[in-house]
């Protein structure tokens, strides 16, 4: 599923919102999360799961290429786990 | 130590009463439907990624169903082998436009692993 599916179906469910109005809705959802992350907040949505930033330590990369060596910088990068109940959802009946 | 570094910068955890104000604020509907719709997004998201299905976000990321097979696990407190049934997991990979905006968030002590 890609976004315009996403807000196809919530706009089906919701006959009296324009199209338009749905997708707002969902950028903003998704604006929200990752403007918490990017100010390094966690994004807790019980029963989906967690969205949080993790440090990656500076480091000497490799140009694969070419096999020469570059500095990495220190950074942040979004990470995601999974909540409870859409881990055991996921595995139903199994 | 650590609290001290704790203090510098306190991590604030946004919830779904966060995301609804943003609904609220940006898009202009009530709060109540506003509240619901972020209920609804949720809920069609978890839906289609429960039947094994992704779900790709242009520009924020996708997220993608794995199937794990069978392995030899071990209880870390008695030692003892035991399988670990095939499963299902959950990933998430960021866009590359998400993971710029992220990449230099601050990261609280003790919330980096």
């Amino acid at each position: 599923m890609i976004k315009s599916e996403l807000v196809q179906r919530i706009a089906e469910r919701n006959p009296h919102l324009y199209q338009r109005d749905v997708e707002n809705v969902v950028n903003a959802i998704l604006d929200e999360i990752a403007g918490a992350m990017a100010r390094g907040d966690r994004v807790e949505l019980r029963g989906f799961g967690a969205f949080s930033v993790k440090r990656r330590n500076a480091r000497v990369g490799r140009n694969p290429r070419t096999g020469t060596h570059v500095e990495v910088q220190e950074k942040s990068v979004p990470f995601f786990k999974t909540g409870k109940e859409l881990r055991e959802r996921l595995n139903e009946g199994s | 130590m650590m609290a001290n570094l704790d203090s510098v910068r306190r991590s604030r955890t946004v919830t779904r009463a966060d995301l609804a104000e943003a609904v609220y604020q940006k898009v202009g509907l009530s709060r109540t439907e506003s509240a619901a719709l972020v209920e609804m997004v949720l809920g069609e998201m978890s839906d289609t990624i429960s039947r094994g299905e992704t779900v790709k976000l242009s520009s924020f990321g996708s997220f993608l169903v794995r199937a794990k097979g069978e392995r030899i696990g071990r209880n870390p407190k008695t030692g003892v082998e035991v399988p670990i049934t095939p499963r299902r997991v959950l990933t998430f990979k960021p866009s590359n436009i998400l993971r710029n905006q992220v990449s230099d968030a601050p990261v609280a002590v003790g919330d980096d692993d």
